[in-house]
């Protein structure tokens, strides 16, 4: 496929190089000529320095005849007229990051009029990321299938959990619920785990179930399942407001610590029942008086990485349910990962996915019939969710006599609406969507499952 | 450094030469010749060589800068090496450094050869000499690129090392496709050609042969007396092929995309096309007189100029005896070369169109001392990075030049075959002048300044850098 990116800050280069490796033709456009050959020498894709918005830049960059153009640059405007003037020379796809808030309630507007596919505000999706989280504490990550029907959960096996020493072929039998653990990380090291393995405490764990299943498996072993009371959001940035602005919709009391007095007084406008607190939120004293130990869950969310890292460190310890960190930095996650923050938030990252879940949605029209697709343990393992086409091989065929790779799993078949946790006598079905789990990477189709 | 990457490069050329060593089989097959034994024996000795130095693929396959240079410059001698082996194996060249300079001669499409006597040569070894022109001119890494899926950006690196001119651009976004499209507008071309030369009545093996020399900018010829032998009909087809493939293949690019006003105004092919034109003119005024009539003047001097300034190096006269004027245009030419992003060398008329624009810029400084002034190239504002580059490159040129110079003296020859013998090598023509001159050959250098030859084809082809990096001592430290 034939993509354009204009503007090369974070987001741009993650969607660069994510976009080159799936095999896509790239091509980048910065006004900063260092960033263009900085990026061209990395990356596989031909970089263009100009101004995205200009036709004779978009001309060079072959624009007729691309598929999709992403526009990610600084400036809102710049970006929806990026995508106007795409849209104007050549019939393509487009999607624009739009973060201001004021464009927030009209986006289905300019969307609409503008002919934009869409529009991704990075604040807003990673607010929502962390709502997800708030709503079920007990998972690191969640990630949905099949319009919300089928969830990937990942949590960690607490101490003294009644799982712990279990193979994974008898646990089905003792915890009689319907869920599949379909990959582990111990130490470092990523499995996709067959009958054999033998949970143990502190294994980070993925399973797949229907939401419901998830909320019943996790009651059965013994993780506490409330939802969270009340929050304490250090940090009234904008990813902020959207969080509070969810949360207090689903009855949550809300604590925000601002330390900017005019923010502040903007805060408690637009969100006239959270408790804003004018103050900083790296004084020790301040977060004692406003009760920290009380609440049930902490967010950081300031503007600097190494505050958030510290002071969720501290809050670990303080309060009963949840930590939410967020970090805007992306280059050492794996450094960040050993600290044990509990779930974090990575904006960018989730801006990332979420034009990289288009893209691959929109693939899958032309060629591969990759339909969702996730990354999960530091891009280790992937998730692969696939249609069944009439002309499908695999169709009729009994799991148990498919020769599938080593380090793959069907996951979960979906079935009109149910989900079915696929043993051996299963097969598909056309219409079926399936979802394989691997380590195995850059799958395009169902067929490419069967060990070669 | 990624050495296990470089590894795994090098073992795909000595099986890409493997491979490439099948037809001068195939030719020893059909005119029934013992050489063919040899090449076959030899491929699988390349293939099984390639084999063993690397079975699996690396797990770390980004290709960082100066692995780029180095692989690059490395597959080249590699080729060479392996690639002299067959002469010698067959008593035709019995002396390695004599084969070694003919191979690299192919390779590097310089096309200056150490043999008196080429009608003596079997089919296969002619066939295998002219192939390396064909091969060597646009790239063997730019073959091996547009065949192996080769993932992750770093081989960029690699086309940047191998890629003549300053700055390398592709055409399409990723490097698979460039190289896949380079090479068919190359074939494309070649097959062009030796239908032409086919249809004009040469043998098809000469054409072949012919063809291959023309495409590289290489200029082995398969006859002992060169291109002197052929019609004008057949002399005229070769000039315009010789010139056809010193044009920047961007060119040809722009006009199969049908862009033919952004093709013509490229300022490099116009100002290539301006320096050709004026070049004939100039020449055919001041040799019209030794030859019979005008038209012959005119086609001898299109076919020097066209074989000099493209870096190919064929010959239809003995220009050792024209008169100093166009002797001196034709040694002005050599230095120039054809364009950027063609298969031939020299230093190239990009940069030297850049550098004459830097030269006015810094004239404008003297006179507005205070002056700002952004130089533009193609519409295009050339970045500082590139003017260093350029700059560097002349600098490292001129030394190279004289350092070369003085090693080959040694041997006592005049100071126009030495120069003029440098001035071919470093540039890639083959021909010199004097000792060297288009009917004469290098065989009576010594060893060591045959080696010096060597590194100056060598050096010219990958543009200097990819060489010097082997001697850069911190290129081989892990933590340099």
């Amino acid at each position: 496929m034939k993509i354009i990116i204009v503007g090369c800050g974070k987001v741009g280069t993650a969607l660069t190089a994510q976009l080159s490796k799936e095999d896509n033709n790239v091509t980048v456009i910065d006004t900063d000529y260092n960033v263009i050959r900085n990026v061209s020498n990395m990356y596989d894709v031909m970089g263009i320095a100009g101004n995205g918005a200009s036709y004779s830049v978009l001309q060079e960059a072959d624009i007729e005849h691309a598929d999709l153009m992403i526009a990610v640059t600084k400036s809102d405007e710049m970006n929806l007229l990026c995508c106007v003037i795409a849209k104007q020379a050549a019939d393509c796809h487009t999607i624009a990051r739009v973060r201001n808030p004021i464009y927030r309630e009209e986006r289905d507007f300019i969307r609409r009029k503008l002919g934009l596919s869409m529009i991704i505000n990075p604040e807003h999706a990673a607010a929502m990321e962390i709502a997800r989280l708030l709503r079920f504490p007990s998972a690191i990550e969640i990630d949905s299938f099949s319009r919300g029907r089928v969830e990937m959960l990942r949590f960690k096996v607490p101490q003294n959990s009644r799982i712990a020493g279990y193979a994974l072929k008898d646990l089905s039998r003792a915890i009689q619920s319907d869920i599949l653990v379909c990959a582990a990380e111990r130490n470092d090291e990523v499995y996709i785990p067959d009958g054999n393995f033998v949970i143990r405490q502190g294994d980070s764990l993925s399973i797949i179930a229907a939401p419901s299943n998830a909320v019943d498996f996790f009651r059965r072993i013994g993780v506490r399942m409330n939802q969270v009371h009340s929050t304490m959001i250090v940090g009234g940035g904008d990813i902020t407001y959207y969080l509070a602005k969810s949360l207090e919709s689903t009855g949550v009391d809300v604590k925000i610590i601002e330390k900017n007095r005019s923010r502040a007084e903007t805060l408690s406008e637009l969100l006239p029942r959270a408790t804003v607190i004018y103050g900083d939120g790296s004084d020790r004293e301040l977060l004692r008086e406003e009760c920290i130990q009380d609440m049930d869950s902490f967010v950081a969310c300031t503007d600097m990485d190494e505050e958030n890292i510290i002071l969720s460190l501290y809050a670990k310890n303080m309060v009963s349910t949840k930590v939410v960190t967020k970090i805007n930095h992306l280059e050492f996650n794996d450094v960040i990962h050993t600290l044990n923050l509990d779930s974090l938030i990575y904006p960018k990252h989730i801006t990332a996915e979420y034009i990289l879940q288009y893209v691959r949605a929109m693939k899958n029209s032309i060629g591969s019939n990759v339909e969702t697709l996730y990354k999960l343990m530091d891009d280790r393992v992937e998730a692969l969710e696939f249609q069944i086409h009439q002309n499908c091989r695999l169709v009729g065929i009994r799991l148990q006599d498919m020769k599938t790779r080593p380090n793959l799993l069907v996951a979960a078949i979906s079935r009109q609406g149910k989900v079915i946790i696929p043993g051996g006598q299963d097969s598909f079905e056309v219409g079926d969507s399936v979802i394989v789990v691997t380590t195995v990477t850059g799958l395009q189709d169902i067929h490419e499952i069967l060990s070669e | 450094m990624n050495d296990k990457m470089i590894r795994f490069i090098i073992s795909w050329v000595l099986k890409l030469e493997a491979i490439l060593m099948m037809l001068p089989v195939l030719i020893a097959l059909i005119y029934r010749e013992k050489e063919g034994f040899v090449y076959l024996i030899w491929a699988a000795v390349c293939a099984g060589i390639g084999c063993l130095l690397c079975r699996k693929k690396p797990a770390n396959m980004e290709i960082y800068s100066r692995d780029g240079f180095v692989a690059v410059s490395l597959s080249w001698i590699v080729l060479g090496v392996f690639g002299a082996v067959p002469f010698v194996i067959t008593r035709e060249i019995p002396f390695y450094v004599d084969a070694l300079f003919e191979i690299v001669s192919g390779f590097t499409t310089t096309g200056a050869s150490i043999l008196p006597e080429v009608e003596a040569l079997s089919h296969a070894s002619l066939f295998w000499r002219s192939f390396s022109h064909w091969v060597g001119g646009m790239g063997v890494l730019v073959f091996i690129l547009a065949l192996l899926p080769m993932k992750g950006g770093s081989v960029m690196n690699l086309m940047k090392a191998e890629s003549p001119g300053p700055t390398v651009s592709k055409f399409v976004p990723r490097v698979r496709g460039t190289a896949k499209l380079l090479y068919q507008i190359y074939i494309a071309l070649t097959l062009i050609t030796m239908a032409a030369l086919i249809l004009s009545g040469i043998s098809v093996f000469e054409s072949v042969t012919l063809a291959f020399g023309a495409a590289g900018t290489g200029g082995f010829a398969v006859l002992n007396s060169g291109c002197v032998g052929y019609s004008p009909v057949q002399q005229w087809i070769l000039t315009i092929a010789m010139i056809a493939f010193g044009v920047n293949f961007n060119f040809y690019y722009l006009l199969l995309c049908k862009k033919i006003k952004s093709a013509f105004g490229s300022q490099e092919v116009r100002a290539y096309f301006l320096i050709i034109l004026m070049s004939i003119g100039v020449i055919t005024w001041n040799v019209h007189t030794m030859y019979p009539t005008f038209g012959e003047a005119l086609r001898q001097a299109a076919f020097q100029v066209g074989s000099i300034i493209t870096t190919t190096g064929f010959a239809t006269a003995d220009f050792n005896l024209w008169p100093e004027l166009s002797k001196t245009i034709l040694v002005m030419l050599m230095f120039i070369g054809a364009c950027a992003g063609s298969t031939g060398g020299g230093i190239k008329v990009s940069r030297i169109l850049i550098l004459l624009k830097t030269v006015h810029k810094e004239l404008t400084a003297i006179v507005h001392p205070r002056s700002v002034k952004r130089i533009r190239f193609d519409d295009h504002v050339v970045e500082h990075e590139v003017l260093r580059a350029i700059n560097v490159f002349i600098i490292v040129y001129l030394v190279i030049f004289a350092g070369s110079m003085l090693v080959i003296s040694f041997d006592e020859f005049s100071f126009e075959t030495n120069f003029t013998a440098v001035a071919a090598t470093l540039n890639n023509i083959g021909p010199g002048l004097d000792k060297v001159g288009p009917m004469s050959n290098y065989s009576e250098y010594s060893t060591i300044s045959k080696l010096i030859l060597i590194f100056d084809m060598l050096a010219g082809r990958l543009e200097l850098f990819p060489m010097l990096i082997l001697f850069y001592p911190s290129t081989w430290k892990r933590r340099g």
